[in-house]
């Protein structure tokens, strides 16, 4: 009898227990769900009061100050400044760690470099922030005096130098996996290792490096508190990195330092901004997770 | 065209030989770079709080006045926020892990859309989580700008990264470890209890550090839901207003005066110690556990 109660209760707490760690994986849905729809709600609202024409075509953003003025194009290019000049830095240095530590660091030397890059992948951007203000930004001056203080170059070397870490693991795990018979095998052939390595490991892995990079930009993209900090505040529609300007990211957080009311038109366009930076990154994810799938088909 | 064969196929000259060793060095510059940024940067935050930090620093309530300026609301603050987001995210993560490693299918379509969802989240950017806890948990549920809005917030932004890392924790487990437990007639759950979780909480508590202190050091997402930038007490309950170190530390830069720095300069180094001592712990964990099953 008590055997047949125990097993009776224990097959009650499996019930039990399956259905909260069922509910607990429900919240990832859940959370993908209320970010596309709050992002979504708001948005429609927006879009009824600035036309998408102008959104996207007009190089004027003052959407605080009278005469408001929606083009978006600004903090686009603002935004962009930043990616690009953040992936000049981080893509070659984090490439170029990444072949240092698969093909050519000895193991205690690996050791002690890993949580080097581990470390600085675990720097807060905020740091980076006020790395970039206090440090870099002065020595751009010393050598161009005519840059502003707030400047979208030195926002972009800070981000790039935060993003190396990521690159470099990224592109490391991918030459990892290139299996040493196809090493060898050049070696037998009288390469030399710098022919090894651009002739049989980059080209073996290039998928996965290729997807490191969309990952790099994008997190260049999305990231907020360095942009914040030493780029600046205006929205100019210019591709002059020495100028201070606004990205996407910068317009969200600024505007909310003040205390944004929800149902006005400031709070819709944090939630516009919102889900174009959205819709960019999200685009650039599923990107790189195409090209490493698409390679895996391949072999 | 030239066959690959015919392409791999060189002989090792003098000038190949000198290039190897050029390319070589050009790697190493490549990877010093980061290890002297990271020299540089601890060395300027170190020279910029020399003299600011100290326990006047860590004792004292912001103030308009440099000199008087301190951080223990905004550190009161962080220990209260990341305290709780480290209540709800380890469980709801780790249960998260074990519902996709050991109860569902996982060839199952449900199963390869949860991941999906989870891999597609942690690609979001942290600002975007930010609306999401300023619609949900200030404006929904009406939490307003509380310590419950901002921890639930950073929950939803860490919780993809805790699950990853903890069904690599769960997948580690040696498979003849639970079938021994089902062969004695153990339930799935008793399994779960007896042996999984015993054999990968080191794995999950690594994973989960290292996912905290990321959200320790986040402040866009906590701005977005209105930590206030200038909260002179202690606070008492979740549902106060706050403040917390990366905040704190972003109004102070946003200052023009020059005292304004050091005291930002200290208030990093505060944030930075936190990071290193829990990042050691969560690196101690992994190489103390590592290698149990040899």
């Amino acid at each position: 009898m008590e055997r047949k109660e125990a097993r009776r209760r224990a097959q009650i707490t499996e019930k039990i227990a399956k259905s909260i760690v069922f509910v607990f994986s429900s919240i990832s849905v859940i959370t993908t769900i209320l970010v596309v729809y709050m992002l979504f709600s708001e948005t429609i609202v927006f879009f009824k009061e600035v036309s998408i024409v102008e959104f996207f075509t007009s190089t004027k953003w003052t959407p605080t100050l009278q005469p408001r003025n929606f083009g978006v194009l600004p903090l686009l290019t603002g935004t962009l400044m930043i990616a690009i000049g953040a992936s000049i830095i981080a893509i070659p240095f984090g490439l170029g760690s990444a072949i240092f530590l698969s093909e050519y660091a000895p193991k205690r030397l690996r050791k002690v470099l890993k949580p080097i890059l581990e470390i600085l992948a675990g720097i807060p951007s905020i740091v980076y922030g006020f790395f970039a203000l206090t440090t870099i930004t002065p020595l751009i001056r010393v050598v161009l005096p005519q840059t502003q203080i707030f400047n979208a170059l030195s926002a972009s070397i800070a981000v790039g130098i935060m993003i190396i870490p990521m690159v470099a693991s990224l592109s490391e795990d991918a030459m990892m996996a290139v299996p040493d018979s196809l090493r060898n095998g050049a070696y037998a052939l009288g390469s030399s290792q710098l022919d090894v390595v651009l002739k049989v490991v980059l080209p073996a892995s290039i998928s996965g490096i290729g997807s490191a990079f969309i990952l790099a930009i994008s997190r260049a993209i999305g990231e907020t508190m360095i942009v914040a900090i030493a780029a600046g505040q205006s929205p100019m529609f210019t591709l002059n990195p020495l100028e201070s300007i606004q990205t996407m990211t910068g317009f969200m957080v600024n505007i909310s330092m003040g205390d944004i009311q929800h149902g006005t038109i400031e709070y819709n366009t944090v939630f516009a901004i919102g889900s174009l930076l959205f819709l960019l990154t999200l685009s650039m994810n599923i990107l790189a997770r195409r090209i490493v799938k698409r390679h895996k088909e391949g072999i | 065209m030239k066959s690959y064969y015919e392409k791999l196929h060189t002989y090792n000259t003098k000038p190949k030989r000198i290039l190897n060793r050029l390319f070589y060095f050009l790697l190493l510059i490549m990877m010093m770079f980061s290890v002297f940024v990271l020299g540089v940067l601890l060395y300027t935050v170190i020279r910029d709080s020399w003299g600011w930090f100290d326990w006047q620093f860590i004792t004292s309530m912001p103030s308009r006045k440099a000199e008087n300026a301190g951080i223990y609301s905004a550190l009161l603050g962080s220990i209260w926020t990341i305290g709780l987001t480290a209540l709800f995210s380890i469980p709801i993560g780790a249960g998260t892990a074990v519902y996709l490693e050991e109860y569902s299918d996982q060839t199952s379509r449900l199963n390869k859309f949860i991941q999906l969802n989870i891999s597609n989240l942690a690609g979001i950017p942290s600002i975007v989580y930010g609306m999401l806890g300023l619609t949900v948990f200030v404006r929904m549920l009406s939490f307003d700008r509380s310590i419950l809005s901002g921890a639930l917030t950073l929950t939803l932004l860490i919780l993809p990264v805790i699950i990853v890392s903890s069904q690599e924790a769960i997948r580690s487990v040696p498979k003849n470890l639970k079938e021994a437990s089902f062969a004695v007639g153990m339930t799935r759950w008793q399994t779960i209890t007896g042996v999984v979780l015993p054999f990968s909480i080191p794995g999950i508590l690594t994973g989960s550090i290292l996912a905290i202190s990321r959200a320790m050091g986040e402040a866009a997402p906590l701005i977005m839901v209105g930590a206030a930038g200038y909260v002179a007490f202690k606070p008492e309950s979740i549902f106060d207003a706050f403040t917390t170190l990366p905040i704190q530390i972003f109004n102070w830069t946003s200052r023009p005066q020059e005292e304004f720095q050091h005291i930002a300069a200290a208030g990093i180094l505060l944030l930075l110690i936190f990071l290193l001592v829990s990042n050691a712990i969560a690196i101690i964990l992994r190489n103390k556990y590592q290698n149990r099953i040899d």
